[in-house]
């Protein structure tokens, strides 16, 4: 988390001591949020920055000096001059007797809960509990339950912070979670009828704090432990929510949002985070492949590029680029079809408007691609069915678009057919040259999203096969057709895209940071 | 005439002079008995003179809590353009109180006035009187004279003829201990969940629907036109002790006592007469063994500690508990204390409201040990176990029930440790065997 609202120059600032560091922190800032700028965690479950404030799980509590009582640092405001002790013998002992009095009716069951590793629960347990308990009656039972959507309820570890309440009630405004029952009987309800299928219910399983709460689609499928974790960006929809990529073996297991303010706050999706699949997809291509008369050969990387090249030497490309495609790659291709005189078009399929109410500007777009603006930016022209009639002098170059649904006839005869793709459509049958390039996950590079923001992504996973980064083989064709260089990193194929596109002078890797930089007048369309 | 008894020549029947005379509910009835005069003397004041008047009397909250009520008034900033609420908290619901219970079943009218007096004092048009869900006659009264009130223009837009508009609503509560805990009740009254707020922002600041709110407890409101027409002073001398307590104030006794009931006093008034005297004593061949003196949130005293107690705001302090609700609880020495603690525990965690950790848990895991206990099957440590618990639950949580719930807890362990032990070592109640033997 960044401080909140530092940049404000009207917001008075209040000077306060957490555990004898001098802060300062606008006003109306929670001591919770103060602690955490100070480089200090209060063990908190109810309270979370993109919901309201509920108060409830009494873990937070802090000595506040002069204060009678000890004081919840989530629903307690700063004030100036406060010293605020985390870690005294008594806001220790107090929150220890709250991990005690919530582990008493909790099962326990970590070996086989699929937070285990990265639950909350433990966690403070660990930190701060009790190493045993002193229950000598039996724990309450309730039963496991289906909430619809994605999400499955397990009662018993239920702690009742009420995040998922507050979400659906406030942030999805969709309340169909409600705490039903008094007393030590209360567990999260559903109302009758209604079920978890609002396209954003399922942040409420990252919300949750315990193993209560959790993704039918990942359950029992990996441990916390197990997977690499990697800094992305959503690519199902234009919006580019900020996600991390969760991998074992190579292989995406599950997304997760990623924060960022300036986007999705904390949130994504349940369409985004649950299309992953084809991230994974087996029938890749992984080999350089060269026409030789009927059949498409295996060839040498050197050989099947320069194939390429020849092709396009006194030809004019027509490229059709998918929207999964990076700015690196998009950027590299428009100046090939630049040099050649040819021009660029893209397809991108459409689906329903879903927004989130509780975030301004945050929906599942109706462009299902991550980088629509970005081909808009370097030029490509939307065009569902390519009607050109191309002819002998044209090569048609498919960059990572299948062309499903459109017959061979219907963009004329081109002279050639290149594929840079990681699959081999039916099209590609037809194809001069095939270069394979990693999918997003396979490689590092940016997205603009529909605002024009620019934002970076982290390899994940390895390429299969000879498949090499998108940037990469592009850049490596340009070089063949006169260009100075190639590029070995994604960095300076970002760098030369900035250096030569007015949209994105004055950028870089290193400012774009891993929370993305709005391109100047990026937001008008 | 007092109700269900006569009344004591040593009581002071102010707000209980009427009990028992169904006259007095109808509104002819009542204005017959005076009812009305300081309403219309009121609505006739500056609201800041009535808040005065009200500070000057040193007339404390009667639910419980006891803040002085004209300093609550003079939180409501008159003119800042918001709608400003009364609530009156008619949900009686303490274990052993029922005391507004009988305010409202014969003198229905005296809580309207109080309460549309109280809303002219507060500058709110608007008054809701909430009661417990469980007092069906009450409820049946409060509307009927509610009704009446309105047919005769004491309430409405044109409030007496004052042109200054009161009105006065009836909301029945669901049936929740906890919806007696003011920000409790603002959220039933709006038609959430019953679940107490945090604080601040405090409901003068931002209550009922999000605006300015003052709530007051029935005997508190019912005793304000006394006061108005009476004169601050009158009350302030009724008080037979300390200058902070002052006025008279309803007991309800209940338990082993011979004559249970409600009783009117004034503030100071010696407990120890009042529990002999006036409620006549313990059950013939019985002898007082523990008091709780004002509802079942506060401390437990000895026999002894409440003989030696003074019946006002900081005698019972001094006696090592509170005034509360004026809720007497007798317990002779035919009960066990073990089975009367698990019990008044079992009450706090079926009404804990289940936001705060300490209290959904705590309440519910304090029962099961002291049930356990009162069977047999405690240890020696649990004693321990309880304390720590009931630290755990002390001032930590949002609203006191928790702490309630540790108060008797504590007091138990305390003073009556040895019938603890007795449980444990004995592996059966005592108290159970001795009866049956």
């Amino acid at each position: 988390m960044t401080a909140p609202a530092m940049t404000a120059p009207a917001t008075k600032m209040v000077s306060l001591t957490i555990e004898g560091r001098q802060v300062s922190v606008p006003e109306g800032t929670s001591i919770l949020e103060a602690a955490k700028y100070a480089g200090i965690l209060v063990p908190h479950y109810c309270y979370h920055p993109g919901l309201p404030v509920a108060g409830v799980c009494r873990m937070c509590l802090v000595e506040v000096e002069k204060a009678p009582k000890l004081a919840a640092s989530c629903a307690t405001s700063v004030a100036e001059g406060q010293v605020v002790h985390v870690h005294s013998a008594k806001a220790l002992e107090a929150r220890k007797g709250v991990l005690e009095l919530l582990l008493i009716n909790h099962p326990l069951d970590c070996p086989i809960c699929d937070q285990a590793g990265e639950c909350e629960l433990q966690d403070y347990t660990y930190m701060e509990g009790r190493p045993d308990s002193r229950l000598r009656d039996p724990k309450r039972f309730n039963p496991v339950e289906d909430f619809g959507g994605d999400v499955m309820y397990v009662t018993n570890r239920c702690i009742l912070c009420t995040r998922c309440v507050r979400f659906m009630d406030t942030m999805a405004e969709d309340p169909v979670l409600n705490v039903s029952e008094r007393g030590d009987r209360a567990v999260i309800g559903k109302f009758d009828g209604h079920d978890l299928t609002h396209p954003w219910a399922g942040n409420v399983i990252d919300l949750c704090p315990v193993g209560a709460l959790l993704s039918k689609d990942s359950l029992n499928k990996v441990r916390a432990w197990e997977v690499d974790r990697t800094a992305s960006v959503c690519p199902n929809c234009t919006q580019g929510c900020n996600m991390i990529i969760e991998t074992r073996d190579n292989t995406v297991v599950r997304l997760r949002p990623r924060s960022n303010e300036a986007v999705n706050q904390f949130f994504m999706c349940d369409y985004g985070r649950l299309n992953y699949r084809w991230m994974n997809r087996q029938d890749r291509v992984d080999t350089p492949l060269v026409r030789r008369g009927n059949d498409l050969m295996l060839a040498e990387w050197d050989a099947a590029l320069a194939a390429a090249a020849q092709l396009l030497t006194g030809a004019k490309a027509r490229v059709i680029a998918s929207p999964m495609l990076s700015n690196e790659a998009l950027g590299l291709l428009a100046r090939i079809y630049r040099k050649t005189g040819g021009s660029g078009s893209y397809r991108v399929a459409k689906g329903d408007r879903a927004p989130l109410p509780g975030v301004k500007n945050l929906a599942r777009r109706e462009e299902l691609g991550a980088n629509v603006r970005g081909l808009e930016l370097f030029g490509f022209k939307r065009s569902e069915s390519p009607a050109w009639n191309l002819g002998s002098e044209d090569i048609l170059i498919l960059a990572d678009e299948e062309l499903a649904g459109i017959d061979a006839g219907a963009v004329g005869q081109p002279r050639a057919i290149i594929v840079i793709g990681t699959t081999l459509p039916s099209w590609a049958r037809g194809a001069a040259v095939v270069l394979p390039i990693g999918n997003f996950t396979e490689e590092e590079g940016t997205f603009t999203n529909v605002d024009g923001r620019v934002q970076r992504f982290m390899q994940a996973k390895a390429a299969p096969g000879y498949a090499r980064p998108s940037f990469a083989v592009i850049g490596d064709l340009l070089a063949l057709l006169g260009e100075k260089t190639g590029y070995m990193l994604a960095s300076d194929a970002f760098a030369a895209v900035a250096a030569s596109e007015a949209a994105f002078s004055g950028l870089s890797y290193e400012t774009l940071g891993l929370r993305g930089v709005a391109l100047a007048g990026g937001a008008a369309r | 005439m007092g109700y269900p008894h006569k009344s004591h020549p040593r009581e002071t029947p102010v707000l209980s002079k009427h009990f028992g005379d169904p006259e007095a509910r109808t509104l002819a009835g009542w204005r017959q008995r005076g009812g009305y005069r300081a309403l219309e003397q009121a609505l006739g004041m500056a609201p800041a003179d009535i808040v005065n008047v009200v500070k000057e009397s040193g007339l404390r909250g009667r639910g419980g809590a006891g803040f002085p009520t004209g300093l609550k008034w003079s939180f409501m900033k008159p003119g800042d353009g918001k709608p400003h609420y009364l609530c009156c908290n008619a949900d009686e619901s303490e274990p052993g109180t029922f005391k507004d219970r009988e305010i409202m079943r014969w003198t229905p009218h005296a809580l309207i006035e109080g309460c549309a007096l109280g809303a002219h004092a507060i500058g709110a048009e608007t008054a809701y009187i909430y009661i417990r869900g469980e007092f069906t006659e009450p409820l049946r009264v409060m509307e009927a004279a509610v009704r009446e009130a309105y047919r005769d223009g004491l309430l409405g837009k044109n409030a007496m003829s004052s042109g200054k508009r009161v009105d006065v609503h009836v909301h029945k509560g669901a049936g929740a201990y906890i919806c007696g805990e003011e920000t409790a009740l603002m959220n039933s009254l709006e038609g959430r969940r019953g679940n107490p707020r945090i604080k601040p922002p405090f409901p003068a600041v931002s209550g009922l629907f999000g605006q300015p709110t003052t709530i007051n407890n029935v005997e508190t409101l019912a005793a304000v036109p006394h006061i108005l027409t009476n004169g601050a002073q009158w009350y302030k001398e009724m008080s037979l002790s300390s200058p902070k307590s002052t006025g008279s104030k309803l007991f309800s006794v209940c338990g082993n006592i011979r004559k249970p009931g409600n009783y009117e006093v004034t503030m100071g008034f010696p407990f120890k007469e009042f529990l002999y005297d006036l409620c006549g004593g313990p059950l013939p061949g019985r002898k007082f063994k523990a008091i709780i003196p004002g509802g079942s949130s506060v401390p437990i005293q000895t026999v002894e500690e409440a003989e030696a107690t003074l019946m006002d705001y900081e005698g019972f302090v001094a006696g090592g508990t509170m005034l509360g609700s004026g809720g007497v609880i007798v317990f002779d020495d035919s009960q066990c204390m073990v089975k009367q603690i698990a019990r008044l525990a079992r009450f706090y965690a079926h009404e804990s409201c289940a936001q705060c950790t300490q209290c959904r848990e705590g309440t519910a895991w304090t029962t099961r040990i002291l049930e356990r206990i009162e069977n047999g099957d405690g240890v020696m440590d649990d004693l321990d176990t309880l304390m720590e618990i009931g630290e755990n639950m002390t001032g930590k949580t949002i609203c006191v029930l928790s702490d309630s719930c540790a108060t008797p807890v504590f007091s138990g362990l305390q003073k009556w440790r040895h019938e603890f032990e007795a449980h444990i070592k004995q592996k059966r109640c005592p108290m159970r065997s001795a009866v049956a033997a």
